[in-house]
């Protein structure tokens, strides 16, 4: 990776163009406008030719690191290879070229793909029934949960406000609850680092809406006594709710729909291949048990008597008198290009490779914890599933902390776990290293971890200064935030 | 049999088995209750070879009808210049996560801090995140953002001269966030400022949420409403095109203090409806209310210019519950769609896709009035997209459209009907629509 | 070592309270400083908010983390520290000499349920 520094707006000159436009057919320009609406200030935007934009951005590319550059073992972020052929499907004109509002009959193609996208899932979760319109794996959490108040608002109970979630869960999920209005309520991990059910006993009353979980844990774990949480919270009246982050190693093994989950989302672009985008396009659409397909967002596309697939419910159309939907939760009906992609991957994956996902994930994460153990600290040393968490290195003597091992690894050429997350230890190093990699990918992997375990204890310095090689060093995170500067023109003030 | 995203040889897995200290696959799951382990073959079709896929997926396209678009209503048929998608393509910026690691993240990040500054440009505001899901979700966001800013006023009012799923939206996201809502009537097609001055007397308005150019592609004017609003310490929030704010009124112009809309008009694929990017922009007071992830400039130890991911205490992996939202993922990759097509575009580009899609739309405008078979509903100047009444049958008219390759004539919720050009729609289509429309009364 | 003021009142949430006849000026401790690392930003109430005891009135950020205040005692903001708004790090420097809020206290007697500085020591070693 080579330090590149511009800024595109730094490649400017007045005059100088990129786009290649009509001349117009007819007179008339936005001048006519009154001019009380028309734009007053000057546009200060960028005026560069095209090879001008193909070289700063090709530049910018080769600071970054992607799946398709090196192991990307990010914990909770299922980084698996991303295959190309998902692309171009996704680039077909009979695809990309579609007005979200055109006629049901003119988008039987488009609406086949939802029902069969959505067929699948229900197939490999067992949930009944799938919306695919969540933008990503937060906006199904909100969906999700905007579907669970709406079951208990149909039924005339309005008491329901509280969501339980455990200690160790990623911080959408009480985020999530936040947002869609609903108090949250923590429980306790046991010592073994899976949910307390004598912690949560207590809790669970008439005012509880609902519980999300993620099985397996964010520490990895397979929740043993889910069987019984799922009988208690529905016991008193709540639902539950599967958070979809952890579902690779579950592919084709476990179904979430058969552990007592009401609700769930799925990430797309973690356990479906589509890629991240550098934090997005994602999808994250929700599936709920039969009871509560009334309660799934609009639009929907329904199936008539004739097996036409129609839309149902868009916005600006008259509202249906039986429509218990719990909504609108997105302009159009989701990320199309996403949906098409992971579709493209369940097509190749078939009904016999889904069966490897979830063990060889799971395999990959055990054959590096039992690799590391000796030299990285284990806190729970049970098997694992699609990822794990080590705290720190073993010894704790050298000063080297999970930051500096994180910092170091981009040296020798890979991408960093997650750090510091879950809360529950100071040091959390969280590893997933997916079913695309290969044993030699894992294996230099586990090569590298031991040597900055013996540079820690021999060398800790090296350490401590890392990164050296990448394109900047470690960065003033302190400044950025004491005086933010957003913007180019902040930038230029300065 | 060996599939080609699954590197392991049964070699490879018998050694990591052996290291990982298991027999069997079986065994990794022997926490699992046995109940629970899914023993049926799954109910998916059986894999299938690229040359099958794309076949696969040959054959649904073909299931589709090609239309060309003369519709608007949130989703533009706007140019893609080339280099747009091929820059998108590189696999650097496509399969990279979340920048959070910095050091090995300056190409995501930088792309960023350019999509923010394009963002605060066209909206004329001083800051403006790294991207929201769309431009409903933006708003709704927005919605909360202002409800967060205005301390102890609980209300919210929307124009109805919103689109309509932008209105859907945010009435979902109140509905649950439990937030008060209010509308402002429409007069002549535009938001009704006396309307909006009744509202403001209850004292209880926290902001207002207008569109700079509405649901019947009117251009609105909001002389006064900042004014009126700011009297009350209630905030001006308007929703855009941003394609168009580099020729129409900007919000910071209007005395905006938040700004929201959809990039889709910035070339963006229709794609059904997705992925666009939503942005979200507001003034300096504001900032720390702004939802979702901000790159800041800084300096790495040894003094180079750096980007970072900054004010993250206000997101969720920090703040849990009391984050200022629950987002989490955005649109990055679309992000930097935006921000290559502007690019390319400059002032320059984006001056004359609106020059030209507004000649196209008045043309077209004008030669359906001519034919007598429609009437204008509302005198008001617009730019690429307006609305017209008919006396046609809409089932007939949109059976005719649609034999003949368009999609035109979408009917709104009053019974109008939408029409939209870009500078995409050559004088020939333009012809082709009008004929079709009257030979339906000449035959 | 986090150092403790004597003369100074002590939540235990990590507040001090320098009370001036009616008037409560309230900080964080040392101990809350240095446990949240460099602070990036002071998030703090409007001048003439109300303030219950035990009532959230802000938070302090550092770039990794953010904690919320608590007001250990009811009453109304008179000032808030503004120069904290452009140097957040005076915190970092000197915690007891720089309040964050002044409130007029609607309840004195409240003060006698807070810790002194022998006991709020005794808490942070604990």
């Amino acid at each position: 990776m080579k330090y590149y520094d511009k800024l595109i707006f730094e490649l400017s000159s007045e005059g100088r163009q990129g786009f290649s436009l009509p001349q117009p057919s007819y007179g008339g320009t936005t001048s006519d406008l009154p001019e009380n609406l028309r734009r007053a200030s000057s546009v200060s935007l960028p005026q560069v030719s095209e090879p001008d934009v193909v070289r700063h951005y090709t530049n910018l590319s080769n600071m970054n690191f992607g799946v398709d550059t090196g192991f990307y073992p990010l914990g909770s972020c299922t980084m698996k290879y991303n295959p190309k052929i998902n692309e171009e499907v996704a680039a077909m004109p009979a695809f990309k070229d579609i007005h979200p509002l055109q006629p049901s009959r003119t988008i039987q193609g488009v609406l086949t793909i939802y029902k069969e996208l959505s067929s699948s899932l229900s197939a490999i979760t067992g949930m009944s029934a799938f919306t695919l319109n969540p933008f990503a794996g937060a906006h199904g959490e909100l969906t999700g949960l905007m579907v669970m108040r709406s079951y208990h608002r149909s039924r005339g109970d309005f008491a329901r406000v509280k969501v339980i979630v455990p200690d160790s869960a990623h911080g959408t999920n009480p985020a999530s609850a936040a947002v869609c209005g609903l108090e949250v309520v923590q429980v306790k991990s046991t010592p073994q680092g899976t949910v307390d059910v004598e912690d949560l006993k207590p809790l669970l009353d008439d005012s509880v809406a609902g519980m999300m979980m993620t099985n397996p844990n964010t520490l990895g774990l397979f929740e043993p006594e889910i069987k019984e949480i799922a009988a208690l919270v529905h016991s008193c009246g709540g639902l539950m709710y599967y958070d979809g982050a952890n579902l690779n190693p579950l592919v084709g093994v476990v179904r979430p729909g058969d552990m007592g989950f009401d609700i769930m989302h799925i990430n797309l672009h973690k356990t479906f291949s589509t890629p991240h985008g550098g934090g997005g396009p994602g999808s994250g659409p929700v599936g709920v048990t039969k009871a509560l397909e009334a309660f799934l967002p609009n639009p929907k596309v329904v199936v008539t008597p004739e097996s036409y697939l129609k839309v149902y419910g868009r916005s600006g159309r008259p509202a249906e008198d039986d429509d218990m939907a719990a909504g609108q939760v997105s302009g159009f009906m989701g990320n199309f290009g996403v949906i098409l992609r992971a579709y493209t991957y369940i097509l190749m994956l078939g009904r016999e490779n889904v069966r490897k996902v979830g063990p060889l994930s799971t395999l990959s994460a055990n054959y590096i914890k039992e690799s590391l153990k000796d030299c990285y600290h284990l806190p729970i040393p049970s098997v694992c599933k699609h990822e794990f968490v080590f705290d720190g290195l073993e010894d704790k003597s050298t000063g080297v902390t999970t930051l500096d091992i994180a910092k170091r690894l981009l040296d020798y050429g890979f991408h960093a776990p997650t750090i510091y997350f879950p809360l529950l230890f100071h040091q959390s190093i969280m590893i997933e290293p997916t079913e695309t990699e290969s044993k030699e990918t894992l294996d230099a992997f586990i090569d590298v971890m031991r040597r900055i375990a013996v540079e820690a204890a021999e060398n800790p310095q090296t350490v401590l200064d890392a990164p050296h090689s990448t394109p900047v060093r470690r960065l003033d995170e302190t400044t950025a935030a004491r005086h933010p500067i957003l913007s180019y023109k902040n930038l230029i003030e300065e | 049999m060996a599939f080609p995203y699954f590197p392991h040889t049964d070699e490879d897995i018998r050694l990591m088995m052996e290291r990982a200290g298991v027999k069997s696959f079986d065994e990794l799951y022997s926490d699992v209750p046995e109940e629970f382990i899914y023993g049926k073959e799954y109910d998916l079709p059986s894999a299938m070879s690229e040359i099958q896929v794309r076949q696969y997926f040959e054959k649904l396209a073909q299931k589709n009808i090609p239309l060309t678009c003369f519709c608007g209503a949130g989703s533009y048929d706007h140019y893609a210049p080339s280099v747009v998608p091929y820059i998108l393509s590189r696999s650097e910026f496509l399969t990279a996560y979340t920048p959070y690691q910095a050091e090995i993240s300056q190409g995501t990040l930088r792309y960023i801090f350019e999509f923010q500054s394009i963002i605060t440009e066209l909206t004329g505001l001083d800051v403006a995140n790294a991207s929201m899901y769309d431009g409903p979700t933006a708003a709704a966001e927005a919605m909360m953002m202002a409800l967060a800013s205005a301390k102890k006023k609980t209300r919210i009012l929307l124009s109805r001269t919103l689109l309509p799923q932008v209105l859907s939206v945010i009435e979902t996201y109140a509905k649950y966030h439990g937030v008060q809502l209010g509308y402002v009537e429409t007069r002549d097609g535009v938001t009704d400022l006396e309307a909006l001055r009744i509202h403001l007397k209850a004292g209880d308005v926290a902001a207002l949420m207008v569109p700079q150019v509405n649901r019947y592609g009117i251009v609105e004017d909001l002389s006064g409403f900042a004014e009126e609003l700011h009297q009350q310490k209630a905030l001006l929030v308007t929703y855009c095109d941003p394609s168009t704010l580099a020729v129409i009124r900007t919000p910071g112009e209007w005395g905006a203090d938040i700004a929201c809309g959809d990039c889709q008009s910035l070339g963006m694929p229709m794609s059904f409806g997705g992925p666009y990017a939503g942005f979200l922009a507001c003034r300096q007071e504001y900032l720390r209310k702004l939802p979702g992830r901000i790159v800041g400039a800084t300096v790495d130890k040894d003094g180079k210019r750096a980007f970072v991911l900054t004010l993250q205490a206000r997101e969720q992996h920090i703040r849990r519950e009391k984050a200022t939202s629950n987002i989490c993922s955005n649109q990055s990759l679309m992000a930097l769609y935006a921000t290559v097509y502007v690019a390319v575009m400059g002032p320059e580009g984006l001056r004359k896709v609106n020059d030209i899609s507004y000649a196209s739309a008045h043309h077209l405008h004008d030669a359906l009035l001519a034919t007598g078979l429609f009437k204008e509903v509302f005198d008001k100047p617009f730019l690429k997209e307006f609305v017209l009444s008919t006396t046609l049958d809409y089932k007939t008219l949109q059976q005719a459209l649609v034999s003949n390759g368009f999609f035109a004539a979408l009917r709104t919720e009053e019974g109008y009907l939408d029409f939209c050009c870009t500078e995409k729609r050559t004088p020939e289509q333009i012809d082709a629509l009008v004929s079709v429309i009257t030979s339906l009364v000449n035959n | 070592m986090a150092k403790v003021i004597e003369g100074l009142l002590y939540s235990e949430s990590h507040e001090w309270v320098k009370v001036e006849g009616e008037y409560a000026f309230i900080g964080i401790s040392d101990f809350a400083q240095h446990s949240m690392g460099a602070l990036s930003y002071v998030d703090m109430p409007d001048v003439d908010d109300e303030l219950e005891q035990g009532e959230e009135f802000g938070a302090v950020e550092s770039v990794k983390a953010a904690s919320d205040l608590y007001s250990p005692v009811s009453g109304t903001v008179v000032e808030v520290n503004e120069a904290l708004e452009d140097a957040p790090e005076l915190l970092n420097e000197d915690a007891y000499s720089n309040w964050i809020i002044k409130v007029k206290m609607s309840d004195p007697s409240q003060t006698e349920g807070l810790m002194d500085a022998a006991s709020y020591e005794q808490m942070c070693e604990e």
